[in-house]
């Protein structure tokens, strides 16, 4: 009876490790292809290790596209949009949690609603708003709509968390003649930490990740991020299917390298972001 | 100690940046979508105010329509289905341990945290009709090779394929969640009471699951509900616009053809849609925690 049971589980378990495989085998797929010579890539047959790796097609896109220029613009849109939905979020959800003033009640079921707001329906107003600020196809252009996918999950994120802390903490430090912004810097902020290091990493995921808004925010090829400048090169290589999967392992790396590193710290945000407690 | 009341400007300082990206990047976008609806507005520039004609042009709008039947066929394809497939996985994975556990998750996971455009291109490479190693498994499955994305049946399926592989990860931590949260009690129990597996499952796993299965139904349906990178990406919306979806269809007449206020009326439209079914997900939210 007990050796049946642990043959079934056991079949389960290779099943489960087959299935995976499977699943990643597009990704593995991927990065090998961009490893082979263009001749190889065409090859008949399935060759699931290069005959003869190379790194041309990675040589290829950064001569032959501004690649380091989208890895610039990513890097500092996502940044910038990260450090300000932290910084945002972090101030209204202590204020909400911590500290008394008329209208809180409404602020924060505003931050609420805003949750239901499905984004992407703005696009036109938000692209109206960047020309009319003459913004489009610049770093803030890319940030500021952007900011507004993560801020409200961020903020009520904090406010829970802020919630968590007896209000004994504050009082006592208020009562010993501390100013506010010294309480939350010194006192609230250090002990956020892990929830800010998890929502610093999703929501810079996120933001590298998006393509509707930076593609429709940038005209010029200069201004695009990765993720957008990797689709533009097509006719630019001609049918060069090794060239253009080097460009997207490379769109790819950061986010997926983030993952692998913090790969706890990724699916906590995760969790965070649908309202679960990991 | 009487709670005393915070200073002013301490409290304008910490909610002030909030309110202003509020009022600057959601609210007065939210107002100059609804005031573009009613005008003739090209992208940029003014328009003639033009009452309720653009609303009125919806309704009889043949491509709109069809965009959204696309949409709609897109969300049936893949929101069950992909709920479904996590739930298989999830309890596939749950059941393993240490290294083997984390490598496997890593695995199902991974393709949820790429940008659109490198999902597209990859599946782009593995469909290819000339070279593409999936080729193999369709002419083993179908007998011929298939232009996936040329092919006005196969193409929105193979969307909803490429989509379910891309987005499943998110399901499966919460359903991983959901299936740590019941205590493994309950099936020792049960398996001393001498129940099948599938009786297990029936009996305790799908009821105490359920909740996160409603969670994961509508975070699924409000997110497919705005597809636009796959299908622009993959198929541009056709062949024979087969694939053609709402938001596209806004960006098509706002960003391509210049219809700023038109565009603005088939953007509240499915402002309106998710909006709501998001009220309804709030609910489910609440509900969820009082249990």
């Amino acid at each position: 009876m007990k050796i049946r049971f642990s043959i079934v589980g056991m079949l389960i378990t290779l099943l489960t490790v087959a299935v995976a495989a499977i699943w990643a085998f597009p990704l593995y797929w991927t990065v090998v292809t961009t490893l082979k010579p263009e001749y190889e890539v065409v090859a008949p047959g399935v060759h699931l290790i290069p005959q003869a790796p190379t790194l041309d097609s990675y040589l290829y896109v950064f001569e032959h596209t501004i690649i380091e220029k989208w890895y610039i613009n990513s890097i500092v849109t996502a940044s910038a949009t990260t450090f300000l939905v932290i910084a945002i979020s972090a101030a209204c959800g202590y204020a909400v949690s911590q500290l008394q003033f008329p209208g809180r009640r409404i602020l924060f079921g505003i931050v609420v609603a805003s949750f239901m707001v499905p984004i992407p329906a703005l696009i036109i107003s938000h692209f109206v708003l960047m020309n009319d600020f003459g913004l489009i196809n610049t770093w803030a252009g890319i940030v500021l709509p952007q900011l507004m996918f993560p801020l409200p999950i961020a903020t009520m994120v904090y406010r829970q968390f802020f919630d968590s802390i007896p209000k004994e903490f504050r009082e006592a430090a208020v009562v010993d003649g501390a100013n506010e912004f010294d309480v939350f810097l010194k006192i609230f902020v250090p002990m956020t930490w892990g929830v800010t290091v998890a929502l610093a990493i999703y929501t810079f995921i996120v933001t590298w990740n998006n393509f509707f808004y930076p593609f429709l925010l940038t005209t010029s090829d200069t201004a695009m991020t990765v993720p957008v400048g990797i689709t533009q090169v097509h006719d630019a290589f001609g049918v060069q299917y090794a060239r253009n999967l080097a460009g997207a392992v490379l769109a790819a790396l950061p986010v997926a390298a983030a993952y692998l590193i913090f790969q706890r710290r990724v699916t906590e945000a995760v969790m965070l972001s649908a309202g679960i407690k990991g | 100690m009487a709670e005393r009341r915070s200073d002013t400007l301490s409290i304008v300082v910490f909610v002030a940046p909030l309110v202003v990206a509020y009022a600057v990047l959601l609210f007065y976008p939210i107002y100059k979508m609804v005031e573009l609806s009613f005008t003739d507005a090209p992208l940029i520039g003014d328009g003639h105010w033009v009452g309720w004609r653009n609303y009125q042009r919806l309704l009889s709008d043949g491509l709109f329509i069809d965009s959204v039947f696309h949409t709609g066929y897109f969300v049936l394809l893949t929101v069950i289905p992909s709920t479904v497939l996590s739930l298989a996985i999830s309890m596939m994975v749950v059941r393993l341990k240490g290294w083997l556990q984390s490598i496997v998750l890593a695995c199902f996971f991974l393709p949820y945290i790429l940008p659109s455009s490198v999902v597209t291109l990859l599946w782009a490479w593995m469909l290819d009709f000339q070279f593409g190693i999936a080729q193999y498994a369709i002419i083993w499955l179908f007998g011929a090779k298939v232009s996936v994305f040329k092919d006005p049946v196969w193409a929105m399926p193979m969307v909803a394929l490429v989509t379910i592989w891309w987005t499943s990860g998110f399901n499966l931590l919460l359903f991983i969640a959901g299936l740590r949260n019941i205590s493994p009690e309950i099936y020792d129990a049960a398996s001393v009471d001498g129940a099948g597996r599938w009786r297990q499952f029936r009996d305790i796993t799908w009821p105490l699951i359920w909740p996160v299965t409603v969670l994961v139904l509508t975070f699924q349906l409000i997110l497919q509900l705005k597809i636009f990178d796959q299908v622009y990406l993959l198929t541009q919306g056709g062949p024979f616009n087969s694939t053609y979806v709402v938001v596209q269809y806004i960006y098509k007449q706002a960003f391509t053809l210049n219809h700023g206020g038109y565009g603005a009326t088939v953007a509240l439209f499915l402002f309106v849609i998710i909006a709501t079914l998001s009220v309804v997900q709030l609910q489910v939210l609440r509900t969820r925690t009082v249990e």
